[in-house]
């Protein structure tokens, strides 16, 4: 089931305190979050956002497509290197 | 002849369920363009009238995306999520399923005919 229109998006309340005040004082800085279910609102443009994985913050430059996406949809929680003796062709599927 | 939107509508069969021989018309869509246009389900594409065929055809060019349009557009959606690097782009890049489904068994769709493991691949490589 999709979420209530009423409600608005979910972005943690901390995080749009944050990065209101960058707008207001028109800055640009990491921030990084735990927040990964937090929704990218049209605010976030342009602000790069450290998105943790679980291990570090990622750092993702926030564009105007991503808008409607969860930011845990850009870092990757899990990180796979390929199995033993996996053929050329598998090596190269495996992100850097 | 039926031909409607680039495709060839085979001639026996009933209307709706030919109708669903266009890509992007499924049971669904094809009863409500019947309706709309009134027209029965029992009729056969045989014996639809020009007119009848030609409202049709008009519905589907007005309302509905079909065809190559429809397959530009997924392909478009799909080039999105590759080029935000988001977790469904890197799964269409991989070739996997993106909506969360097991991988250790089945994905047959997305993974493509399954490929024979062969015993002893292991060694091959030390010995060369």
């Amino acid at each position: 089931m999709s979420r209530s229109l009423k409600k608005g998006p979910y972005v943690h309340p901390s995080l749009t305190k944050k990065i209101e005040e960058m707008n207001r004082k028109g800055e640009k800085k990491v921030i990084k979050v735990w927040a990964r279910a937090s929704m990218i609102v049209p605010d976030m443009i342009g602000h790069t956002i450290a998105i943790y994985n679980g291990r570090k913050h990622v750092p993702v430059y926030i564009t105007e497509q991503m808008i409607g996406h969860r930011l845990g949809e850009f870092a990757p929680t899990r990180l796979f290197k390929g199995h033993s003796g996996a053929s050329d062709k598998t090596a190269k599927r495996t992100p850097a | 002849m039926a031909r409607i939107a680039g495709v060839d509508l085979p001639r026996n069969k009933r209307a709706p369920i030919a109708l669903t021989y266009i890509f992007g018309i499924g049971r669904s869509a094809a009863d409500q363009i019947c309706e709309k246009i009134g027209i029965s389900d029992e009729r056969r594409v045989q014996d639809l009238t020009e007119d009848e065929v030609n409202r049709i055809r008009e519905e589907i060019d007005k309302n509905w995306q079909v065809e190559g349009d429809l397959r530009r557009m997924e392909g478009l959606n799909v080039k999105r999520l590759i080029e935000i690097n988001c977790f469904r782009g890197q799964r269409h890049r991989k070739g996997l399923p993106t909506r969360g489904q097991r991988t250790k068994t089945n994905a047959r769709t997305r993974r493509g005919r399954k490929r024979a493991t062969v015993a002893g691949k292991k060694i091959a490589p030390s010995k060369g």
